[in-house]
């Protein structure tokens, strides 16, 4: 009787803690309400893929700043995240989940994979909404379109686009046309008794193929010499070969996941489907924004050809490269945007059917 | 007598009605008869399709700017003095002035400007970040 193993690809993503100054503060994805009074502290993501089912967890933190608050009104935030496939369900994760991933690796930091399936021609009509719910504080919005479509949705929502995120939306829209937008009311989460530093987990249910860890996005709103600290993490069932790991993205572990990781994380609410052997490989991010230009593609077929497109290498840019020059006081960007990529953060999952005999 | 009158106070209402909903802006610091140089401007990722224009003094600047972003541009022209006043300045929305245009996105504008003395001026959008970002041009005027 032929035993078909599914190879699934496990993406750990861990928030990193955002800086946060004057309006407008940037959220994860680089796009942020225009009140800007929130101030994102954290967020961390889990993606995981296991028979035919990509699992995406992530974790919205949030501060607010009351005494920002122009004439009282409730501040909020937003962010964009590239997803690499509609969701079939979007609803609360669990609490304990990303507090486990956190804490297996020191410094926490945030990783985000997805897996993407080529798209067609970019459509540059208006966006789609796909799906819309509210989990506590936190308004879903999934859309699809090209980069000009989310970006118009996005505007007209009242996020606040910095000069970049045309290019960079039409970077990852070239990939896949399907976006996540959060946005955060802290009037609300005060309302429900939500405090500064108290997350909110959402758990994406996505069928995907190929994974990738979108990193570029990292560098939404950053200036071309500002460094980018991120951590990146993988599990997969086999040892997965990578491409996008170059200088200043630098795989510092690889090794089979422990039995402890994998039955604290199997115990979280809608986790149980988490198999018993995973490897986990770690990445550690370090390096200016101008070179982050690129994504983190994953194969953990027999293949091991990672593929250049989901990479971002053979996308071309129309953009003329960054300048050096820093950015304007006006759009002070959070130190840690790997927020922005647990925000970001879609999984990828490879699915290889392998006969066992 | 009364039809001609009739007739060039239509033809300059038309005129006036034509500048106005076609949102261009002129302002014209010669009275003598000049020369008009049109710039077609794009406006995408934040940057501008062109970096540099040349005219002679006393050429009316025309700039026809079409905004392919998503994003919300504007178009400031004039000596580093007027660059710096804009760069902190905070009026969100610019209406048609001489060598000011504000140009949401997804859309088209277009203004209209005089340099009667030679030198070199710039063209930039200060929305915040963009002129960092490097959307900046140079005007030579000869």
């Amino acid at each position: 009787m032929r035993i078909f193993r599914r190879s699934a690809v496990l993406l750990l993503a861990a928030g990193v803690a955002a800086a946060v100054t004057a309006a407008p503060a940037t959220a994860c994805g680089g796009l942020v309400a225009p009140n800007g009074a929130v101030r994102l502290l954290r967020t961390s993501t889990l993606a995981a893929y296991h028979d035919g089912v990509e699992h995406y967890v992530t974790s919205f933190t949030f501060a607010g700043d009351d005494s920002r608050a122009p004439n009282g009104e409730s501040g909020e935030f937003g962010s964009i995240v590239p997803l690499p496939g509609v969701p079939t369900s979007v609803e609360r994760g669990g609490d304990w989940t990303l507090q486990r991933l956190a804490r297996e690796v020191t410094p926490v930091a945030a990783a985000t994979a997805a897996t993407f399936k080529k798209s067609s021609a970019i459509s540059d009509s208006a966006a789609q909404v796909l799906l819309q719910t509210r989990i506590d504080a936190l308004d879903l919005t999934v859309l699809k379109g090209g980069g000009t479509a989310v970006g118009n949705w996005a505007r007209e929502h009242g996020f606040l686009l910095t000069p970049d995120a045309p290019e960079v939306l039409d970077f990852y829209a070239r990939r896949s046309p399907i976006f996540l937008a959060a946005r955060f009311d802290a009037a609300a989460a005060r309302s429900r008794g939500q405090r500064s530093g108290d997350g909110t987990p959402i758990h994406l249910t996505i069928p995907v193929e190929n994974p990738w860890v979108p990193l570029r996005i990292l560098a939404l709103g950053r200036g071309a010499l500002e460094p980018i600290n991120a951590d990146v993490f993988l599990l997969t069932d086999e040892k997965p070969a990578l491409l996008g790991d170059s200088a200043g993205v630098d795989l510092e572990r690889s090794s089979p996941a422990g039995d402890g990781l994998l039955r604290d994380l199997r115990s979280d609410k809608g986790m149980a489907w988490m198999p018993e052997q995973m490897w986990f490989s770690y990445l550690r991010i370090s390096t200016p924004a101008g070179r982050l230009d690129h994504d983190l593609a994953i194969d953990t077929s027999a293949r091991r050809h990672p593929s250049l497109e989901l990479a971002g290498f053979s996308v071309p840019s129309a953009a003329p490269a960054k300048t050096g020059v820093t950015r304007n006081t006006g759009w002070a960007v959070a130190a840690a945007l790997g927020a922005a990529i647990a925000v970001i953060g879609a999984f990828i999952a490879t699915r290889s059917l392998r006969p066992t005999a | 007598m009364k039809t001609a009158v009739a007739a060039t106070t239509a033809v300059g209402l038309l005129a006036g009605v034509c500048a106005s909903t076609i949102g261009i802006a002129s302002a014209r610091t010669s009275r003598h008869t000049a020369a008009v140089h049109t710039v077609q401007l794009t406006a995408h990722y934040s940057h501008w399709s062109q970096s540099h224009v040349s005219v002679p003094a006393g050429t009316v600047l025309r700039f026809v700017v079409r905004n392919q972003d998503p994003i919300d541009h504007e178009l400031i022209v004039g000596d580093d003095g007027v660059q710096a006043r804009h760069e902190a300045g905070t009026e969100p929305r610019h209406p048609p002035r001489p060598g000011e245009i504000s140009v949401p996105a997804g859309t088209t504008a277009g203004t209209e400007i005089v340099f009667d003395r030679p030198g070199r001026y710039v063209f930039a959008c200060h929305i915040p970040g963009h002129f960092a970002y490097g959307m900046h041009g140079t005007i030579d005027v000869t």
